[in-house]
C-alpha cells in the first residue's frame, strides 16, 4: 500500500522560562492510505503535539522543529511557508479536536462553519457552499439538516457537536483526518456512534485517519496499527492484533493491565506506578526506566534501537537484546476472549 | 422579545422610583436651600419666597409634587435662574455634552479596541508593550492633568488648535482626546486580556485547521467573540461621557450638562437637580438596556426572554 505521510526522527520542543521541554523525541512513523492508525499514550506522551505538528498547529514560538521531516505528497510540511499551508490545512489534512462543546465558534452559524472552509478551498458560492453543508449534515448523521445548518453550536448537543466538526473536516474530502482525542469528552453511547460513523465515512471517502486516544478501546475498535508513545518516544508500533495479543513493550503491558475487563470480578484496576518522566530533562536512557518493573543498568543509561518483531511490530525495549534475560508479560496484560478487530 | 423589553421596562421604572425618592431624600437632608446665601434676605421675602416654590409645605406633600411632576417629566422653573425652566436649561447645555462625548466615545472605542487587538496579537512582543505602557499611562493620567497638557502642547505651544471654548469642530478635539483617554485606556486593557483568552480558545485551532489565514481567524472568528466584556462596559461609558464631565467642560470653558449638574446641586437649586438626575438616570437605564440587547445580537447564547431565569 502507498505511504500517504512519513514522518522521519521528528523533534519537536517548547521553550519555557525554564527549559526546553522535549515533548516529542525523534519520533518516526507512516501513515498508509485509507488506514487508520491509532496513537496511543497518556496525557504529557506527545501524542497531541504530533498530531498537530502535522498541521503546523503547534503555535510556534514557544515551539520549534529541533529535526526531523514529515513527508506528504513527497514534500516535507515542515519546510512550508505559513502560506502554503493554509492550502494544506483543511484541504488535504483536517482536524477533529477532543472538545466539542469548545471547538466551535459560538458566535457563528454551524453552516457558515462549515461553508468557510468549502470557499476557501474549493472556491464554491455561498449558496454552494451552503447546500454542501446541508448534504455534509446529512452525511454525519444529523437528522434535520436544512433547518440545523442556520442554528447555532449551543443549540446542538454534544454528540451533534461533534458531528458537525466531522462534518466540517470532512468538507474538502481531505486525504488525512487527525482525530484528536474525538471521543475523550462524550459519554460511552455516544463514544460509539461517533467511532462508527468515522469508521463508516471513512469507508465512503477512502480518507485516512490518525487517532489520536489514550483509550485503548477506542483503539480496538477503530484502529488497524497502533503506535504506543511515552516520554515522547514511541515506544512500540505495530497491527492492532500484534499490539493487542502478542506486545513487548512493558509500557504496552501496563497499559493493557490498566484496561477494566468485563470479566475481572471484584479485581482491583491496575495502574502503572509513578509518573511520567519530565520531558524538560528527560531521561538518558529508556523513558519508562523509573516505571518499569523490569528495568536493567542498561534501560538507564542507553534508549534501546527498535527491533523489528515482524514486518509490521518494532520494540524498542532491552528485555528484547538477545542478552537480556526472559520476561513473561504480566497476567493481566493478556487480552483473551473476545476478537479485537481493526 | 416583547416581553422581554415589556419586563425591563418595568424594571427601569421601578429603578427610577428608586432613585427619585432617594434623591428627595439626599437633597432635604442636606443642610441649607436654594434662598440662603451670605446676604441675609430679610425674613418676610424668605418666607414668601418659600411659600412661592411650596418649600412649607409639609415634607410628605412635597415629595408627593415631586413625584407627579417626575412622572409628567416637567421640572418647572429653576430657583436660581429666574425664568428659566429646567428643561430649557438641559436643552441648551446637552447638545455641548453629547458631541463632545460622542467624539469622546469614538475615539475611545476604536482606538481601545485597535490598541488591545495589537497588544493581543503581539502577545509580550514589542507592540503589547507599547500598547500597554499607553494603556497604563491613560490610567493612572487624571483627566483634569491631561486636559491641561493637551492644552499647554497644542493650543500654547504649537498654537495648533484652540485652548477653550466651543465654537467649531477645531475647538472640540483637545477636550474630546482629554475625555476619552481614560476609558481608552480601560478599553484597550479589556479587549487585550479578552482577545488573548479567546485566541488561545479551541475554535480558534479548529479555524485555522480550515486553512483560514491569520486575518480572517482574528477579524471572524476572534474579534466577535472577545469584543463582548468591551460592550458591557459600554453602557455605563456612554452615559457618563454623554452627560458630560464637570472638570473638563470647566477646563476647557464649555457650557455643558456636567457642569449644570454639579452647580446645581452647590445651589440647592431643587429643581435643576431633580432634572438633571431624571435625565441622567433615564439615560443610564435605557442604555444599560440596549447594551443587554447589543450583547444578545452579539452573542446568539444569550437569550432575551421574559421568563425568569436563562
Amino acid at each position: 500500500m502507498k505511504k500517504l505521510l512519513e514522518v522521519k526522527d521528528l523533534s519537536i520542543s517548547f521553550d519555557t522560562y525554564g527549559a526546553e521541554v522535549q515533548a516529542v523525541r525523534n519520533i518516526s512513523f507512516h501513515l498508509d492510505e485509507k488506514e487508520t492508525l491509532a496513537i496511543v499514550g497518556e496525557s504529557g506522551s506527545g501524542k497531541s503535539v504530533t498530531a498537530q505538528s502535522l498541521m503546523r498547529l503547534v503555535p510556534m514560538p514557544p515551539g520549534k522543529f529541533v529535526g526531523g521531516s514529515i513527508i506528504f505528497d513527497g514534500e516535507d510540511i515542515t519546510q512550508k511557508s505559513e502560506k502554503q499551508m493554509e492550502s494544506i490545512r483543511g484541504k488535504d489534512i483536517s482536524m477533529i479536536f477532543q472538545d466539542p462543546m469548545t471547538s466551535l465558534n459560538p458566535t457563528m452559524t454551524v453552516g457558515k462553519q462549515i461553508a468557510e472552509g468549502l470557499i476557501k478551498h474549493q472556491n464554491l458560492s455561498k449558496k454552494a457552499a451552503h447546500d454542501r453543508g446541508v448534504e455534509l449534515l446529512k452525511l454525519v448523521g444529523i437528522p434535520n439538516p436544512e433547518a440545523r445548518i442556520k442554528q447555532y453550536p449551543h443549540q446542538y448537543s454534544g454528540g451533534m457537536r461533534q458531528r458537525a466538526m466531522i462534518a466540517i473536516a470532512l468538507a474538502c474530502n481531505p486525504k488525512i483526518l487527525i482525530a484528536d482525542e474525538p471521543t475523550t469528552a462524550l459519554d460511552v453511547t455516544i463514544q460509539a456512534q461517533i467511532l462508527d460513523l468515522m469508521r463508516e465515512l471513512q469507508d465512503k471517502t477512502g480518507t485516512a485517519i490518525i487517532l489520536i486516544t489514550h483509550d485503548l478501546g477506542v483503539v480496538a475498535n477503530a484502529a488497524s496499527r497502533v503506535a504506543v508513545m511515552y516520554g515522547g518516544k514511541i515506544v512500540e508500533t505495530g497491527t492492532v492484533d500484534e499490539i493487542f495479543y502478542n506486545p513487548k513493550h512493558p509500557y504496552t503491558w501496563g497499559l493493557l493491565g490498566s484496561m477494566p475487563k468485563l470479566d475481572a470480578e471484584g479485581e482491583e484496576l491496575q495502574a502503572i506506578p509513578g509518573s511520567p518522566p519530565d520531558l524538560a530533562d528527560p531521561p538518558k536512557g529508556c523513558p519508562f526506566v523509573t516505571r518499569c518493573p523490569y528495568a536493567m543498568k542498561v534501560c538507564e543509561q542507553h534508549m534501546p534501537d527498535y527491533k523489528e518483531l515482524s514486518s509490521t511490530q518494532k520494540t524498542a525495549c532491552w528485555l528484547l537484546d538477545e542478552r537480556a534475560p526472559d520476561v513473561e508479560p504480566p497476567e493481566s496484560a493478556i487480552v483473551g476472549g473476545t476478537e479485537v478487530h481493526g | 422579545m416583547a416581553r422581554y423589553l415589556l419586563k425591563r421596562i418595568g424594571f427601569i421604572l421601578i429603578s427610577l422610583f428608586f432613585i427619585i425618592s432617594i434623591t428627595f431624600i439626599l437633597m432635604k437632608a442636606a443642610p441649607g436651600g436654594p434662598f440662603a446665601s451670605e446676604r441675609k434676605l430679610p425674613p418676610a421675602i424668605e418666607q414668601q419666597m418659600n411659600e412661592a416654590y411650596g418649600l412649607n409645605d409639609p415634607i410628605y406633600k412635597q415629595y408627593a409634587d415631586y413625584l407627579i411632576n417626575a412622572v409628567k417629566f416637567d421640572f418647572g422653573p429653576s430657583f436660581k435662574y429666574t425664568g428659566q425652566e429646567v428643561t430649557d436649561i438641559i436643552s441648551r447645555s446637552l447638545p455641548y455634552s453629547l458631541i463632545l462625548g460622542l467624539e469622546a466615545i469614538f475615539l475611545a472605542l476604536s482606538i481601545g479596541v485597535l490598541l488591545g487587538v495589537i497588544a493581543a496579537l503581539n502577545h509580550n512582543k514589542f507592540g503589547d508593550y507599547i500598547a500597554m505602557v499607553i494603556a497604563v499611562l491613560g490610567i493612572s493620567v487624571p483627566s483634569f492633568i491631561m486636559a491641561t497638557i493637551l492644552q499647554y502642547i497644542f493650543a500654547i505651544k504649537l498654537q495648533a488648535l484652540p485652548v477653550a471654548r466651543f465654537e467649531s469642530f477645531a475647538h472640540t478635539i483637545l477636550p474630546a482626546v482629554a475625555l476619552a483617554t481614560t476609558p481608552l485606556a480601560f478599553i484597550a486593557r479589556l479587549m487585550r486580556s479578552s482577545m488573548l483568552e479567546v485566541l488561545h480558545a479551541d475554535y480558534i485551532k479548529t479555524a485555522k485547521s480550515k486553512g483560514l489565514n491569520d486575518r480572517v481567524v482574528t477579524y471572524r472568528h476572534a474579534l466577535r467573540n472577545a469584543i463582548m466584556p468591551v460592550v458591557s462596559y459600554l453602557g455605563p461609558l456612554v452615559v457618563g461621557i454623554l452627560t458630560g464631565s464637570f472638570i473638563i467642560e470647566k477646563i476647557f470653558g464649555i457650557p455643558g450638562l456636567g457642569n449644570e449638574f454639579v452647580v446645581s446641586v452647590t445651589n440647592r437649586d431643587y429643581t435643576v437637580i431633580m432634572g438633571t438626575t431624571v435625565f441622567f438616570s433615564v439615560l443610564l437605564l435605557v442604555s444599560i438596556l440596549v447594551v443587554d440587547l447589543i450583547y444578545g445580537f452579539i452573542d446568539p447564547r444569550i437569550k432575551l426572554s421574559g421568563k425568569g431565569s436563562k
